[in-house]
């Protein structure tokens, strides 16, 4: 595919010396920026932003909204898989997060309501205090039970998803309370409000994972956990802290998701979700055997997946053939950052530099 | 004393329970066994009290089973009814295949078997009496051709419309019928031009997506016709975002007739919606009775469903059931 041959040939991430951290994000940013050029070339009025009822209005706007959802789980995400982990419950959490809301503000009412049965308040505090919990619950079995993370977080992938229906009744809740629609569907100084909790979060994350010593905790934990512990980290408190902070962020984008399309749909909410929030965490450089992790890359690999999405939907592709076309870009995107493409990448630019030039460090 | 108390309450029940089966005789209820998949959507849970409900007005003895989704469940629920020995079973199959055997037993029975909204993979027709249930096709047609006369009604029959199109799950049976079905009736209006054609997966947050992009194409739009529902429900909003107007700016079809479908319309926000009724009950007693009655019936009875378009939507949305 030309994007990739384009980035092949870029030399720029090496030779201008940039920080590992920093050269780990180019690659992913890379792709994303190709997928929007090869949109530009071919459909020009993708980039077109205009305004509409006082706010912006466009292909890239909806980008940036429409994977606000997918982001907030992969910045949970990146740090349970720094810790060698994954979390595969928090589609399903995501779904009962907005459940849980939905139902609540509708309370025991059979019609459509447009008001709510329970101080707003309570019910964002509500739904984000369970699928917290359920996180915990995830970090307890992997870190005190010592049971396989893919295993012990399989249990509330299905038992959520049912427990969301269960509150349900297995039918799509919908409600018409105007506050709660602010969530998924507010805009802010002409940008949707959720891309401002989206901030709110990986910020929060961020500040914690790498202005606190947390962050090296988790990565020395998703080395060697043992030898973090003989180093004298309590490595189970580590472990059950990013579980928790997965559960939340599944509350969080199970609220956004639920206010913007006003309904709690629990079969379908967050469906596969955990897939596109482990992927985007991989687009972003994270390994997945643990370790060194990526914020700012997970936020960028999220913004790939739904870049990739919309120019499906742009370009018309046959809807039969759009997941193959979708597989086919996310290779190449993993190719190139797999270390022996990198390192066959260096070793054909060492020797048309001069030889014996040092080589840089990768991640 | 004790022994003569105890062969005297033998002998009592023994009686209470030969009058109790004699009277039973005399009334010779119809008895219906139904195999139902289980109660994973509204509108599973609409066609069992649908069935419950007709069996119920039409005095017949039904017994009812839950397959919990599971075929096993199923499979036990038939082999029980063999045993039992009821008039006529009626049944959901789960799954396509795997259902020769416990079929093979029922027609040594001889009990009349109606299958209902699904198949299974058995070949030939005389292993069941009536199969009944949804016509995709028909609903894509009927959507068609409400389209064709709305437009006739507000006079833009020879005008270019432009058409987008939110497709059901991919290789799905309604999305494929359903397209096919309304692309039947389009055949014969050149016309009317489907632009843009996506799956937005029968969800509304999918149908909301796909709908985004579709309205930032910027081609003019000006019939939506979604596959279920829940995806025009969801490009409502999408639409409103954009700063059109939802039931005028953009014409919207729908198939299901679900309530949301309704409160969108009397709301003035969607133009029509083309039933998938689960309300097969009245049906299902009918094909029993006929059959009990040695009538032969026609191999496919389908559900008899109805075009809801906006202006009786305000008379009919107390009575919907989904």
């Amino acid at each position: 595919m030309s994007i990739d041959a384009k980035d092949a040939k870029n030399p720029k991430d090496t030779k201008r010396g940039i920080k590992p951290a920093s050269s780990k994000i180019f690659s992913p940013l890379l792709a994303l920026f190709a997928i929007l050029l090869f949109n530009i070339f071919l459909n020009p009025g993708f980039l077109s932003i205009t305004i509409v009822n006082g706010h912006l209005y466009g292909q890239l706007i909806d980008i940036l909204n429409r994977a606000v959802p997918v982001m907030i789980l992969a910045t949970g995400m990146t740090l349970v898989i720094a810790t060698a982990g994954t979390d595969l419950s928090c589609g399903a959490l995501l779904a009962l997060s907005g459940a849980l809301a939905v139902s609540l503000i509708r309370g025991d009412s059979t019609v459509l309501n447009a008001d709510t049965a329970m101080p707003f308040a309570a019910v964002i505090l509500i739904s984000l205090v369970v699928t917290s919990l359920c996180g915990l619950w995830n970090g307890f079995l992997v870190a005190k039970l010592g049971i396989q993370p893919i295993v012990a977080t399989l249990i509330f992938m299905t038992a959520g998803r049912g427990i969301a229906q269960l509150i349900t009744g297995a039918r799509n809740l919908t409600t018409s309370y105007e506050p709660f629609s602010v969530i998924g569907q507010g805009w802010f100084l002409g940008l949707p409000v959720p891309l401002f909790i989206a901030a709110g979060v990986f910020l929060a994350v961020w500040y914690f994972a790498r202005r606190t010593a947390f962050g090296l905790f988790v990565e020395a934990v998703g080395v060697n956990a043992s030898a973090a512990r003989y180093s004298g980290i309590n490595s189970s408190l580590v472990i059950m802290v990013v579980y928790t902070i997965s559960g939340f962020c599944a509350g969080v984008a199970g609220l956004i998701y639920a206010s913007n399309i006003m309904c709690a749909d629990a079969t379908n909410a967050g469906l596969n979700y955990e897939l596109d929030a482990i992927l985007a965490v991989v687009l972003g450089g994270t390994s997945m055997m643990g370790g060194r992790f990526y914020l700012g890359g997970t936020v960028i690999g999220a913004l790939i997946i739904m870049a990739l999405t919309k120019s499906i939907y742009a370009f018309d592709v046959a809807p039969e053939s759009a997941l193959v076309v979708k597989a086919f870009v996310v290779v190449f995107v993993v190719m190139i950052q797999s270390p022996l493409y990198r390192s066959l990448r260096e070793s054909l630019r060492s020797r048309k530099r001069k030889p014996g030039s040092v080589r840089e460090s990768v991640g | 004393m004790k022994r003569k108390c105890a062969v005297l309450l033998v002998f009592v029940s023994v009686l209470v329970l030969v009058l109790g089966c004699a009277a039973f005789a005399a009334d010779k209820k119809i008895v219906v066994g139904f195999a139902q998949i289980g109660a994973e959507s509204d509108w599973r849970v609409a066609n069992t009290n649908s069935i419950k409900q007709a069996c119920a007005d039409a005095g017949f003895d039904l017994r009812f089973v839950d397959g919990q989704q599971k075929q096993e469940n199923q499979i036990k629920a038939l082999r029980d009814f063999i045993t039992q020995g009821v008039d006529v079973i009626g049944f959901s199959p789960v799954v396509e295949s795997g259902w020769d055997e416990v079929i093979e037993e029922i027609n040594d029975a001889g009990i009349p078997l109606i299958i209902s909204d699904r198949t299974t993979d058995i070949e030939g027709d005389d292993y069941y009496a009536t199969w009944m249930g949804s016509n995709f096709i028909e609903e894509g047609e009927k959507a068609g051709k409400w389209l064709v006369e709305h437009l006739k009604s507000k006079g833009r029959d020879k005008d270019e419309i432009n058409i987008v199109e939110l497709q059901g799950t991919v290789g799905s049976g309604p999305a494929i019928d359903r397209k096919k079905g309304f692309e039947n009736i389009l055949k014969d209006h050149p016309n009317l031009k489907i632009t843009q054609s996506q799956t937005g997966d029968f969800t509304r947050d999918l149908g909301k997506t796909v709908m985004e992009s579709f309205l930032k194409k910027g081609d003019k739009i000006d019939v939506l016709y979604a596959h279920n529902d829940d995806m025009a429900l969801g490009a409502i909003q999408a639409i409103k975002e954009a700063g059109l107007k939802p039931g005028q700016d953009i014409i919207i079809i729908g198939v299901d007739a679900v309530k949301g479908a309704f409160e969108a319309m009397v709301a003035g926000e969607m133009n029509c919606t083309v039933e998938c009724s689960p309300l097969l009950g009245p049906q299902f007693v009918e094909a029993v009775k006929a059959i009990l009655d040695g009538k032969t019936l026609p191999k496919i009875t389908y559900t008899i469903e109805d075009v809801f378009p906006q202006e009786v939507a305000k008379d009919v949305i107390a009575s919907r059931q989904y």
